[in-house]
């Protein structure tokens, strides 16, 4: 059960990615052009993503900070670690950068391995060497 | 604004939500893709029986998703990635490297983590925002032609 809910999960969430628009880097970059909005070249789009992603989600989260099972079985696993050091900001920061340099984040970049296109594949390539770097690191 | 589509964004942006609200309530887990991929590269440390099965079930239906919608679907979309190799390589480095340090990207954080008002994704999402802004800033505006 657990299974089907994370493959049904996975295939809404690459649904919305692909529907929203987010699954092209060249929408995301052309949120992250905020300098564009002098010239009226901005899109605000991701903003729109977010705005309808959290109305939706926020109900759920506020439910199930109330509980300690999930509905499948086994706990609630909601974050615990409050803790607001370095490596979280240091962690954005280099993410923001490498997000604003080709215009994947995670999410987008694996669901658009389905266009089969080589860019993407190295990007997630890349992606995957620099996660096992950073463990291998023990920085995180 | 002629590449703004609210309304696609904010139907695209409700089912992520719906998605995101699902995983967590039924279970009882976060949807944040990093984590997820990260979970699957081993070295995990607390992963026991069928948490591998979930996570590789997750990615497989975030790419069969797209993949159902653009053969079956009259909804088109594109993925065009512009950025020279080197800047791709970089680029796919600093995002893995980054959500890693950070547990967590766009999804974890910006979805799941403000959804239950959390100020600590709150300070990860402004630092992953910023650090784009900028970055599109420097290769868009002041040294044109990334």
């Amino acid at each position: 059960m657990r299974i089907f809910v994370s493959l049904l999960c996975g295939l809404i969430f690459g649904a919305g990615l692909y529907i929203s628009g987010m699954i092209d880097p060249q929408k995301v970059l052309g949120f992250l052009d905020i300098w564009a909005i002098a010239d009226g070249g901005w899109d605000p789009s991701l903003a729109f993503v977010m705005g309808g992603g959290l109305i939706v989600a926020i109900p759920f989260f506020q439910f199930a900070k109330n509980r300690d099972e999930a509905l499948c079985g086994g706990k609630m696993g909601l974050p615990t670690n409050r803790k607001i050091d370095r490596k979280l900001i240091v962690g954005g920061l280099l993410f923001g950068a490498g997000w604003g340099l080709v215009g994947y984040c995670p999410g987008p970049a694996i669901s658009a391995l389905a266009f089969g296109q080589t860019d993407t594949i190295i990007f997630v390539a890349a992606m995957l060497v620099g996660m096992v770097a950073c463990r291998v690191s023990r920085l995180n | 604004m002629e590449n703004f589509t609210p309304v696609s964004a904010l139907i695209g942006g409700g089912l992520i939500g719906l998605a995101s609200g699902i995983y967590l309530l039924l279970n009882g887990r976060i949807a944040g893709i990093s984590g997820i991929v990260g979970g699957l590269l081993g070295r995990g440390g607390n992963d026991t029986g069928s948490a591998t099965f979930e996570r590789l079930a997750f990615v497989i239906g975030l790419i069969a998703g797209p993949l159902f919608l653009l053969i079956a679907s009259p909804i088109t979309a594109t993925s065009l990635v512009t950025s020279p190799m080197p800047i791709i390589v970089i680029g796919g480095l600093l995002v893995g490297f980054g959500t890693t340090l950070g547990s967590g990207c766009t999804s974890g954080h910006g979805i799941c983590g403000l959804s239950r008002f959390s100020t600590r994704s709150l300070v990860a999402t402004v630092s992953f925002m910023g650090a784009g802004f900028v970055t599109v800033l420097v290769t868009r505006h002041l040294i044109g032609g990334l």
